[in-house]
């Protein structure tokens, strides 16, 4: 009896779609809807921080100061480095992990709903507290998104204290997100699937997760300290009362790389999605690559001191931290090949999804190189706090973890929406930007190692050429995204409906086994055994 | 230094001026083009303008190597990745009728392609580590001059027998804060071949002898570059770092560097400009200095006329105020403050002196920098110049209360 009661009631729920008008939006609690705003909010931070950089550039344009005077400069630099880390990059991933983590583990919906729901709602209201510092006295503050003490404490503007506040809430939502992923993905597989057959993108978010709650709150720390600092006569930054400077950087620096890792380790996880699906062919050392990207993480705790050779450490401090960062370019250099593997007497297309994701592992292999080469301490004397940097982290995270999500944007659009975005239109995409964002970040190796300084507002005339050059670069890649945005608003509006299950012939992974577009609730009822070992082609063809 | 702060609003509702600065965007771009070749080695950089100088003292050189070495590893397992990869592209496509194999592991090669990277990675460690141990060995140093860093000038002091005592301030030269000003007022790009890369007063230093570089901060992180020397270390408030460099004999000349770390609204206007003269003439501007120093003590003792105490102060609060308070005296509002119908400037003379004297909380402490005349004309500046308070502050007064 009881369970024919219980019965009717989920009768009931299968037939429920999603409410109706804004209020959607607002209470929803489905991991497609809620992806889906992660998704909008990130393109309008992309978009944010993306138009700062036009500014930048603008002001870079010609020696002297043109535009903007050098403290607005520094604020720019600082919300550009912020809105891009916090607003764009990392909710870009969450919003991903909560369309694709259920469907491609094979469950209905995230483990905590709710929870989900108020992870992304905190969002814009940290975001507007962020940019709002804009508007008060003094200005947005201008100690770069790095907020080394003592520029960002005793002479910085009240504004900090926003960003102080916008910091913790994006640390609430960002921890909350990352509960409910490991949540979901201990939990709730569908039976029968082991951890060693979830797909790449799964496993990478499962250890981004971990590494997610294990610093988000260090830096919600650094910065509480900052307040106390700034607002109670605390020294814990200030020499003067006892405090010490370098301790800032040492806990920032604890938070900030493994921050790295959690921009680009889901980006390898789209990577080994898409590659074995258009080289018809499964990924190559699967095994590998989740131990390669544990290794990473692991890693990533125990390099901070990298970013800060020059604060003057004891010699046995700078060789332990040399040591240990360019070990990391072993696991690193393992994913590089397992790709290169999966590709090898593959059965290749280039469609765009493709495009995007082997130019994110060459792109992302030249960001690689400069990091090895900045790991070297005594080379880092002289690329140190240089546009070498600049091109280096630009190249990782512009090229490395942004591609990557264009690139798993136009891999699961068909999915998400049920139709085909222009495909002649997406590879024109891809080469102005590809194009572009090289003219705009190369130049800036060479403007690092001739000497020019990082965070300048002004330069000397000898480093104008290149200058100029990374401006025009940069004003076309800005340009690139007006096209994207195009591209995306006419595929959801009027693009080709598509009909089949897997659009991408030989994508394996679950999401494919369910209808296009993806229904409201997915996966009331688990995939079969069959459909698991299927998704899981790297295990079960021995 | 006078970076007037300009109303950005204001400016950009300026059609006109607008469109000046994009026409020197735009001839910026055309000397892009047409000149992409012709610049070559302003000051005395040795860079060739897109690679890292290679310097000219035993470390700058061995960093450069190192950093030759490792940009060949890069360039050739780049050539072997990419090599291999975009042939797969090439071959393994299926419009070229490419059928996909199944194979997904391999130990072997797995195992492979694990080691070889180790064993570069210890080929590159071995030497760096050498050098590394070699450039933190700062003992045995001839001579030590302390670094300080401060918003946004270096201050230099010299430690050591006959030099002892000479210590001044190193600000960005006049010509390049006029130019940067004329960039400001009509959007003209600067034209001086060492714009922002030169100081009023240059550090001076013998070469041939190991200088121990004391580097220190007093107020924000600053970073002490000079690329030439490949010597680079932060400046950290509170606490010393030291590092050190030989200029061989022979390599007088002057080497231009930079501030490296954020330090606030004029990062960029901080250059570092060494002097580096032979041990004879090192030994003779030594004493021309103390000679100099002498001269300007008899400056605070003699009695001041109010025209003269104007001019010096006008031309000192540019140098030394206008940076934070603007040229204006208008200050940024929420950063720096008035000094126009300011209570602190109009009120008590002494409580004044003792605040430009001793600093208060961002800002810093002027007594080393300034000396009484300089204190005394920038005081009639700030209460008879941007204020209206009608009296007159003599040198001898701040000697009093300092």
């Amino acid at each position: 009896m009881s369970t024919a009661t219980a019965t009717t009631h989920n009768d009931d729920a299968h037939h429920h779609g999603p409410e109706k008008g804004l209020m959607r939006w607002v209470r929803t609690t489905n991991h497609k809807d809620i992806g889906t705003l992660y998704l909008w909010f990130s393109f309008i931070m992309l978009l944010t921080g993306g138009a700062m950089a036009m500014m930048i550039r603008l002001e870079l344009l010609a020696p002297g100061l043109q535009y903007v005077d050098p403290q607005f400069f520094n604020s720019l630099t600082t919300m550009h480095g912020l809105i891009m880390v916090f607003g764009a990059i990392m909710p870009a991933f969450v919003g991903l992990a909560n369309w694709q983590v259920p469907m491609m583990i094979g469950a209905p919906d995230m483990a905590l709903p709710r929870m989900n729901n108020w992870s992304f709602w905190i969002l814009p209201f940290a975001a507007t507290l962020l940019i709002s510092s804009f508007f008060v006295e003094g200005g947005a503050p201008g100690s770069g998104w790095t907020m080394y003490a003592p520029l960002s404490t005793t002479y910085a503007p009240k504004s900090m204290d926003f960003v102080i506040f916008a910091i913790h809430l994006l640390g609430f939502s960002s921890i909350m997100g990352a509960i409910n992923i490991i949540a979901t993905i201990t939990n709730m597989r569908a039976p029968g699937m082991r951890l060693m057959d979830m797909p790449l993108f799964v496993w990478t978010w499962l250890i981004t997760a971990f590494l997610l709650i294990a610093v988000m709150p260090v830096l919600a720390g650094a910065v509480t300290m900052m307040l106390t600092d700034r607002n109670f006569g605390t020294s814990f930054f200030s020499a003067a009362g006892g405090g010490d400077p370098v301790m800032f950087q040492h806990i920032f620096w604890f938070f900030g790389h493994p921050e790295v890792y959690i921009m680009i380790l889901p980006a390898f996880g789209i990577a080994s999605q898409i590659i074995p699906t258009f080289a018809r062919k499964p990924l190559f050392g699967y095994a590998s690559m989740v131990y390669a990207t544990a290794s990473i993480a692991i890693l990533s705790f125990v390099v901070w001191a990298h970013h800060m050779f020059l604060v003057g450490m004891p010699i046995e401090g700078q060789l332990y931290f040399m040591y240990a960062t360019i070990l990391i370019s072993v696991p690193t250099g393992i994913k590089v090949f397992n790709w290169i593997a999966t590709m090898w007497r593959g059965s290749m297309t280039f469609e765009a999804p493709m495009l995007w994701a082997l130019s994110f592992v060459i792109l992302f292999t030249v960001g690689g190189f400069t990091g090895l080469m900045l790991g070297v301490v005594p080379a880092d004397i002289q690329y140190h706090d240089t546009y070498f940097v600049v091109a280096h982290f630009h190249y990782v995270l512009v090229t490395g973890a942004l591609w990557a999500i264009i690139a798993g944007v136009y891999y699961w659009f068909p999915k998400w929406t049920g139709r085909m975005y222009d495909e002649k239109l997406a590879k024109i995409h891809f080469w102005w930007a590809v194009i572009s964002v090289n003219v705009l970040f190369f130049p800036q190796h060479f403007l690092g190692l001739a000497g020019m300084p990082r965070r300048y507002a002004d330069y000397s005339i000898q480093f104008t050429d290149f200058n100029v050059l990374s401006s025009i670069g940069g004003f076309a890649f800005g340009a690139s995204f007006i096209l994207y945005a195009y591209i995306l608003i006419k595929g959801i509006v009027a693009g080709k409906k598509v009909e089949e299950n897997a659009p991408w012939e030989s994508a394996t992974t679950l999401e494919w086994v369910i209808p296009t577009p993806a229904p409201y609730h997915s996966f009331e009822t688990p995939p079969t055994q069959e459909q698991i070992d299927r998704a899981s082609q790297h295990i079960h063809t021995h | 230094m006078g970076i007037q702060m300009k109303n950005t609003k204001k400016t950009l509702s300026s059609v006109n001026i607008f469109a000046k600065r994009f026409v020197s965007s735009i001839i910026a771009i055309s000397s892009f083009l047409f000149a992409f070749n012709a610049y070559a080695n302003f000051g005395l950089n040795t860079s060739n303008g897109y690679n890292m100088p290679r310097g000219v003292t035993e470390m700058s050189h061995q960093i450069y190597d190192l950093h030759m070495i490792i940009f060949y590893v890069c360039v050739a397992i780049g050539i072997g990745v990419f090599g291999v990869m975009g042939y797969s592209m090439y071959k393994h496509r299926k419009s070229k009728g490419s059928k996909a194999a199944n194979f997904h592991e391999n130990i072997k090669v797995e195992i492979i392609w694990t080691i070889i990277p180790l064993i570069i990675l210890i080929i590159i460690a071995i030497p760096a580590t050498k050098v590394l141990i070699e450039r933190e060995d700062v003992s045995k140093a001839d001579i030590n001059i302390k670094v300080t860093g401060s918003q946004w000038k270096w201050r230099y002091e010299y430690m050591d027998s006959d030099a002892k005592g000479i210590s001044f301030f190193s600000n960005l030269d006049k010509r390049s804060r006029e130019q940067l000003q004329t960039s400001i007022d009509t959007g003209v790009s600067p034209s001086y071949e060492n714009y922002l890369v030169n100081v009023d007063n240059r550090l001076i230093v013998p070469t041939g002898v190991k200088i121990r570089f004391l580097i220190t901060a007093s107020d924000v992180i600053h970073s002490w570059w000079v690329p030439d020397f490949g010597v680079k270390q932060d400046a950290i408030p509170g606490f010393v770092n030291a590092t050190w460099a030989i200029i061989p004999p022979g390599k007088e000349g002057v080497y231009r560097g930079e501030c490296a770390e954020l330090c606030g609204k004029d990062h960029a206007y901080m250059p570092v400009v060494v002097e580096a003269v032979s041990q004879e003439e090192f030994t003779r501007w030594v004493g021309e200095f103390h000679n100099a120093k002498k001269d300007a003590q008899k400056n605070a003792n003699k009695e001041w006329t109010e025209k003269d105490l104007m001019t010096a102060g006008e031309q000192a609060y540019g140098s030394y105020c206008a940076a934070c308070h603007q040229a204006t005296g208008k200050g940024i509002e929420g950063i720096f403050p008035s000094v126009v119908d300011s209570a602190m400037v109009i009120g008590d003379k002494k409580e004044l002196a003792m605040q430009i004297l001793n600093g208060k909380g961002a800002m810093s402490a002027f007594r080393d920098q300034l000396d009484d005349a300089q204190i005394a004309a920038v005081m009639q500046f700030l209460r008879n110049g941007f204020n209206k308070v009608g009296d007159i502050t003599q040198p001898s007064e701040v000697k009093a209360w300092r």
